[in-house]
């Protein structure tokens, strides 16, 4: 039955920036269900900022394809959540909206860059939310927050709507406090959208199934070496036990092009975010940009005062990574490494099922414990290479160290999101038994 | 290693307003950046992968777009109906 959904939460979490305190809903199989949007996803009348002063005040005057979706589901779109500005960051400490804190320890970050959607699901706040997951952010924040969160594979999501940061690895997904959950939202926005050329007409209509027996699970070295705490490495480990007595066989190999998959993710991001973040100039939205004066003076003055530290060195870096002269040494070689990682992952996933690690190497760090930007970027080392390969990973919760959460992540072949969600709801209902 | 003033320089291609105060804090964050990407020298292969890919088009059909109302309701500036926009000249 259609409706409007009264939503006055007590953020004590800096969780969204947006909220829609009444939201209207209408039949269908999320009939009135509140569920949260991350601020970079187009939603029709409701600001979208994407966490970034130069998109203050800006309201879409259209729906994402997977808004659209929700809505004719009959969900609620109750708020957008904060977020790393433009999806830049590991912790939602970039917002220009200040940081979200994390609701089980709030001295500590959420994660990023869905940090906002995570720490409102995590707080209860919403039931489920949306994320977008360029380099883990969504399974990062899941992870630091002890909620599920789900990359799909590239193509299997429709991306029309989606402010663009980092078109060839970004993907958006669902996040909720059970598998199941996360499944639900799956198949609602996975239908097909010709708007998006990069999408795969493969709708996800599946009901999570435990019985994993017979799995194959690669356990890749590089996942729990230098780098990783051991602690975090242990509870994933005793996690995966869980899986072999639930049936499932585990098996060890490598992922020799780990070595290089970060810096091949940093220099394709930053080099797509230079030119997609060209458009905000404060001309068509935003700030406006100072119309007597000259068009490059106008242009840096506007995206001097209104973009981040971060979102300015990232542009910085992509320009120069894509300059003349440097273009073989950065972006072409990075595009290689891409490939070796595509390769590395088909070749693994053509012995096992299923790849198990830990999604964090770490548990939450502490707000501002991350203050130089190549330390927050190691950070992201187990998460990266699924969106190089284009893969599908869930991060399910898997334990405890020091009382803070740690994710496990499940990666599966490409267009087997099926199968990973299986795996991770074997998971969850084995640790419920 | 980059300098100060190829920071100033890719500051000012990329049109981001960067203070003097900024340049040396984002000059050393570069170059520790940079040093990193250096890995990237170890990737094997000197062949461009761009060779394997290829362009997926579709048709150009016409459709309905936004109003120009819809359009102009972000703008900062506007004029007669249209966006107004820094002198380029």
């Amino acid at each position: 039955m259609a409706g409007t959904l009264t939503f006055e939460p007590a953020d004590r979490y800096n969780a969204f920036i947006t909220t829609c305190n009444a939201a209207p809903y209408t039949d269908g199989r999320l009939a009135g269900t509140a569920v949260a949007v991350k601020d970079n996803i187009s939603t029709c009348g409701i600001q979208t900022t994407c966490g970034s002063r130069i998109l203050a005040g800006y309201v879409p005057p259209f729906d994402a394809h997977v808004v659209a979706l929700l809505r004719s589901e009959g969900a609620a779109i109750v708020g957008k959540t904060n977020m790393d500005e433009f999806g830049m960051g590991t912790t939602t400490e970039t917002s220009g909206y200040g940081p979200t804190l994390n609701p089980v320890d709030q001295t500590r970050v959420p994660g990023g860059s869905s940090g906002g959607s995570a720490a409102a699901v995590a707080a209860g706040l919403v039931p489920m939310a949306l994320g977008t997951d360029t380099g883990g952010s969504i399974r990062c924040p899941a992870a630091f927050c002890g909620i599920v969160g789900l990359k799909p594979t590239y193509g299997r999501v429709s991306r029309y709507g989606l402010v663009a940061y980092a078109n060839s690895l970004e993907q958006i997904g669902p996040m909720a406090r059970s598998v199941e959950e996360v499944s639900l939202l799956m198949e609602v926005i996975s239908g097909y959208d010709r708007r998006d050329s990069t999408m795969v007409d493969r709708p996800y209509a599946h009901t999570p199934s435990a019985d994993i027996a017979g799995l194959r699970i690669g356990l890749p070295a590089e996942y729990f070496g230098e780098g990783v705490d051991p602690r975090v490495a242990e509870t994933v480990r005793n996690a995966i036990g869980r899986l072999e007595d639930l049936g499932a066989e585990t098996v060890p190999c490598t992922i020799p092009s780990m070595s290089y998959a970060l810096a091949a993710y940093y220099v394709i991001c930053t080099s797509e975010a230079s030119s997609n973040l060209a458009r905000f100039d404060g001309v068509r939205y935003g700030p406006a940009a100072p119309t007597q004066k000259q068009w490059h003076e106008a242009y840096q003055e506007v995206r001097g005062e209104h973009f981040g530290r971060e979102v300015r060195r990232r542009i910085m870096l992509g320009t120069f990574a894509l300059s003349a002269g440097y273009y073989g040494k950065y972006y072409g070689k990075a595009q290689i490494a891409r490939r070796n990682v595509r390769q590395d992952f088909e070749r693994v996933l053509g012995e096992v099922d299923i790849i198990a690690g830990p999604t964090m190497p770490t548990v939450a760090f502490r707000l501002g414990e991350k203050s130089d930007p190549l330390s927050m970027y190691l950070s992201d080392i187990l998460t990266v290479p699924a969106n190089l390969a284009g893969v599908p990973a869930i991060s399910v919760p898997c334990g405890t160290v020091d009382g803070l959460p740690v994710g496990l992540q499940l990666i599966g072949r490409h267009f087997e999101d099926e199968r990973v969600v299986d795996a991770a709801y074997a998971y969850e209902q084995g640790g419920r038994s | 290693m980059v300098s100060e003033i190829d920071i100033e320089n890719i500051a000012r291609l990329a049109d981001i307003g960067l203070s003097r105060e900024e340049v040396a804090g984002f000059t050393r964050e570069f170059n520790a950046i940079l040093e990193y990407f250096d890995v990237l020298d170890q990737v094997p292969g000197k062949e461009t992968v761009a060779a394997e890919l290829v362009n997926v088009w579709r048709d150009d059909e016409p459709g309905c777009c936004l109003s120009q109302e819809d359009v102009l309701a972000n703008a900062g500036s506007t004029e007669d109906g249209f966006i107004k926009a820094p002198r380029v000249m």
